[in-house]
């Protein structure tokens, strides 16, 4: 998305001006309102969200909830916090990410630059996989990772994200290598230059700019999934299930401020890499509307 | 003539660029249209907590669309994906339109609106789970500020509380929506709207004549990844209502793990799946090859 505003040719007046200020900060409002229900409510003792309001800012600051979510809140029926589920997640999503975005790379170079007949198709075939819906593969996956010795394990996640997310940077680096002028990758051809030396010698030093935008979302897909992790997670259940396993929990007091904490624990990688890489982060995205 | 090893060099640089392609490509036939092929097989077999291999035909299919929780989760997902369609569709234009009056402080709200798309649903479900809640959210809050007649008990009724997936579907994604209508908003040729203006068009007929027809790419990617994620709402749905109270917001996605994994039906559980992707597939083929084709030239 381009950052330039450019000279609309609409003109607008004084009072329709001012409402589309009202509006637009109006949503601006709505789309903070659970960030900040979370955030205060976070740092306040429990009896101050039961007794109180929960848009109020906390009388007794507190970092309690943060502390039990991370290291003594129940999480299913061991007292252990979200900490291990979180050193999970990572253990699973650094290699899942990796992976999955090497490989798309030396794809997208294949399919634009060393094309062959139905190259189209073979890469039609790999972008649909990024949409079906996970559920048709949830069985046979079970069976197959049961039958490698990798269910329930990080492995296994890892094994899972790899192949359901090589669709997806595929699609990224292809379509960014496509405008990369293929004369260069002649010259270098007919000055002796193998498949794996033009790629890392002339295509991978321009590759930043997409590999960061791969990675990103790479990041953000396989972070924010549950629906693999509750199925195949077993003792290595990710994150997301086990933020979900201490909010669902039927058992007790209900700790709301320790939820929030929790929910902000598991949002905080993906809303720093949002902060500090956005353009990036919106990139990948309109680039997963296929329209690159 | 015997090859030379020069010959061999050659004819490995000729085939190199397949085998690096092959592992993926391998990999998605069998782990993708191998395991959808496995699923089809299974909607027709009789499995319960394991997979069988005895014939039903298409029994499966006969007894999903005569269960009531089924029929549940299609009129759910059709309401749910109406309006959670929709609604995105009419806030992410509205943005996007009034963002681009050359409003100051863009650079604050564009980052605002789009936030919410990088946190996971579950984390989605939690806020909004607990801001709904009528004991300690939105309906105490107002009570405390003193409107005591308020009352919004949502997430708790059966008949409203697939209108709070709606909510904080629509919270997540109609930023993301926004961006897409803005990045085709700047897309459009200045000179067209000086031009219309000149001959008098207004603003409002200048956006229903000129600018949302020109938008309709923007419409149509909105539409087919909008829908998409409608289908595959899970985590939402869980994080959120659980598919409750009772089985008010049961969909497809929940529906189908449900049956599959905790009930022991399986062969239940892959026909629903198949027809989960059947309903995607007729959107998302058509598109894709149309996008596919497009850019062969």
């Amino acid at each position: 998305m381009s950052a330039v505003t450019q000279d609309t040719a609409v003109s607008t007046g004084r009072a329709t001006r001012a409402f589309l200020y009202l509006i637009l900060i109006l949503f601006a409002l709505f789309y903070l309102l659970p960030l900040y229900v979370m955030g205060v409510n976070s740092l306040k003792p429990l009896p101050e969200i039961t007794g109180g309001n929960m848009m109020a800012l906390p009388s007794t600051w507190t970092l309690d909830p943060w502390r039990s979510a991370w290291s003594t809140a129940q999480i299913g029926v061991e007292p252990t916090g979200l900490k291990p589920y979180f050193l999970n997640s990572i253990l699973m999503v650094v290699p899942a990410v990796a992976i999955s975005t090497i490989v798309g790379a030396l794809n997208g170079y294949v399919l634009t630059k060393w094309r062959f007949r139905y190259d189209t198709w073979v890469f039609g075939l790999m972008l649909f996989s990024c949409f079906i819906p996970f559920q048709i593969v949830l069985i046979p996956m079970a069976v197959v990772l049961g039958k490698l010795g990798l269910a329930g394990s990080v492995p296994g996640l890892i094994l899972v994200h790899v192949v359901y997310g090589i669709g997806f940077t595929t699609l990224y680096f292809r379509n960014y290598y496509a405008s990369f002028p293929t004369e260069l990758i002649r010259a270098a051809q007919i000055d002796g230059a193998g498949f794996f030396r033009i790629f890392w010698r002339i295509l991978l030093p321009v590759s930043g700019p997409i590999a960061v935008v791969s990675v990103i979302w790479q990041f953000t897909n396989i972070w924010n999934d549950f629906l693999f992790g509750v199925s195949f997670g077993g003792t290595s259940q990710p994150m997301t299930v086990a933020l979900n396993n201490l909010v669902q929990s039927s058992t007790g007091v209900k700790e709301y401020n320790v939820h929030f904490a929790g929910a902000i624990l598991a949002a905080l990688p993906t809303l720093f890499v949002y902060i500090v890489a956005g353009r990036y982060f919106v990139r990948g995205l309109m680039a997963g509307s296929v329209k690159g | 003539m015997a090859p030379t090893e020069a010959d061999f060099r050659t004819k490995l640089q000729d085939w190199l660029p397949k085998l690096v392609l092959a592992p993926s490509f391998a990999v998605t036939l069998l782990f993708v249209y191998g395991f959808i092929l496995f699923t089809v097989v299974l909607s027709f077999t009789g499995s319960k907590m394991l997979p069988k291999y005895d014939w039903v035909g298409f029994e499966n299919y006969q007894k999903l669309f005569a269960l009531p929780a089924w029929n549940t989760a299609i009129i759910n997902i059709a309401i749910f994906a109406t309006l959670y369609i929709v609604i995105c569709t009419l806030i992410g234009l509205m943005l996007a339109i009034f963002l681009d009056q050359k409003i100051r402080g863009e650079g604050v709200l564009r980052p605002i609106y789009l936030y919410p798309m990088a946190l996971s649903f579950i984390v989605t479900g939690t806020a909004w789970k607990w801001f709904l809640d009528p004991g300690i959210g939105l309906e105490k809050i107002m009570h405390l500020w003193g409107w005591e007649s308020f009352s919004f008990t949502w997430i708790k009724d059966g008949e409203m509380a697939l209108y709070t997936i709606v909510i904080a579907a629509v919270w997540q994604t109609s930023g993301f929506v926004m961006a897409m209508f803005l990045a085709g908003l700047r897309g459009i040729d200045n000179e067209i709207l000086k031009a219309a203006q000149i001959d008098g068009a207004s603003n409002w007929q200048l956006y229903r004549r000129i600018v949302i027809p020109l938008l309709r790419p923007a419409f149509l990617s909105a539409f087919v990844i909008l829908s998409h994620l409608a289908i595959k709402s899970y985590d939402l749905v869980i994080a959120l209502t659980g598919g409750g109270p009772g089985r008010a917001t049961e969909m497809p996605a929940t529906f189908m793990y449900s049956y599959t994994f905790t009930r022991n039906q399986m062969g239940i559980g892959a026909s629903s799946a198949v027809i989960m992707l059947m309903t995607i597939a007729a959107i998302m083929v058509p598109y894709l090859y149309a996008e596919l084709k497009e850019k062969k030239v």
